[in-house]
């Protein structure tokens, strides 16, 4: 259903944006495809390996390890995130499908800031635009924020 | 060119493989995992599609020079209002938007609202809400960005105190922007 509203709402704007100026529009939707074709080889392999871990993992370790209270488990569950940067499109469907497995809904807010701002994988790409001590300080800095979300977050559901 | 590409679909390949290797030794299980993966490949591409071409027409009718002329120094809090414009339309994981960034510092934008910039492509593009409350639920997305903001902000406000008029390496970026899950 909220599929369904999206994809109106998108077409919607489309049409309004072809009335307005054609031109831009075709650039926009090219700009599009091309945003979408860069995601597919990622998207897919995250999709395989996701559903992978989730058949080869018992669901009792995946429950215990996103509900565990207090800093020290969002600490846990956001050192988890931090290995790996996601694009949010990927990030998204992996933290739905732990939430079915009876995951906390404020450990997946915390693992979410993780898996998209933090990313020891990347780092050193990071690391080559901006410095070593910029890409650690924005790192640790994102870390923290992580957790405080996380908190947050368990206060509020 | 081919080799390229299969480089691309690595992370995919190994995990046929190992579902392939698994479906000899533990049929049960390598069903179960291509089952979920099935699952989980409908829900994107309901959402994905529609996501794109929103980031695509935001991209094409947000003014960048217009942004970018609001990131300096002294630009406060409209500066970091901008730097969130910015980093909300556009697409693409956060390693995407490294030569972005660099190129916004070279232009003299605050290092704060780099950090801010960063934070934000990263986790909080505004398309994405729709992505996130169809797996999460709206109150989880609507929670999560009215934290997330904040922090954000913290996070560029602190870097700005910590390290001042840092100096960027020269020549950053040698070209590494395809690589990395």
């Amino acid at each position: 259903m909220l599929a369904f509203i999206f994809w109106t709402v998108t077409t919607v704007a489309v049409l309004a944006s072809w009335w307005r100026d054609p031109g831009r529009t075709k650039k926009a939707l090219q700009t599009s495809g091309r945003s979408l074709k860069a995601l597919v080889p990622n998207v897919l392999g995250m999709i395989a390996l996701v559903g992978l871990v989730l058949a080869l993992v018992p669901q009792e370790v995946l429950t215990r390890l996103f509900t565990f209270k207090g800093v020290g488990g969002f600490a846990l569950v956001s050192l988890v995130g931090a290995v790996v940067t996601m694009p949010a499109p990927i990030a998204f469907p992996l933290a739905g499908s732990l939430l079915g497995v009876g995951a906390a809904p404020a450990a997946l807010a915390a693992f979410i800031t993780t898996l998209t701002m933090v990313g020891i994988v990347s780092a050193p790409i990071e690391a080559s635009y901006f410095g070593v001590r910029f890409t650690l300080l924005r790192q640790s800095a994102s870390f923290v924020a992580a957790i405080l979300i996380g908190l947050f977050m368990g206060v509020f559901l | 060119m081919m080799t390229v590409h299969l480089k691309q679909y690595r992370l995919f390949l190994v995990v046929l493989t190992i579902n392939l290797a698994l479906m000899l030794w533990q049929p049960a299980l390598a069903g179960h995992s291509v089952t979920n993966s099935l699952k989980f490949l409908t829900e994107v591409l309901l959402v994905l599609p529609p996501v794109m071409v929103v980031m695509g027409l935001l991209d094409a009718w947000v003014p960048r020079a217009l942004v970018e002329a609001h990131l300096g120094p002294g630009t406060g809090l409209r500066g970091a209002f901008f730097a969130i414009l910015l980093g909300t339309a556009a697409a693409g994981p956060i390693y995407a938007a490294f030569p972005i960034a660099l190129s916004l510092k070279n232009k003299g934008a605050q290092l704060g609202n780099i950090v801010i910039f960063l934070g934000t492509w990263a986790s909080i593009k505004i398309p994405m809400i729709i992505m996130e409350s169809s797996f999460m639920g709206l109150r989880f997305a609507l929670l999560r960005l009215a934290f997330t903001v904040p922090c954000v902000l913290a996070c560029g406000y602190l870097m700005e105190k910590i390290m001042p008029g840092e100096v960027m390496p020269e020549n950053g970026g040698s070209g590494l922007t395809e690589e990395t899950v």
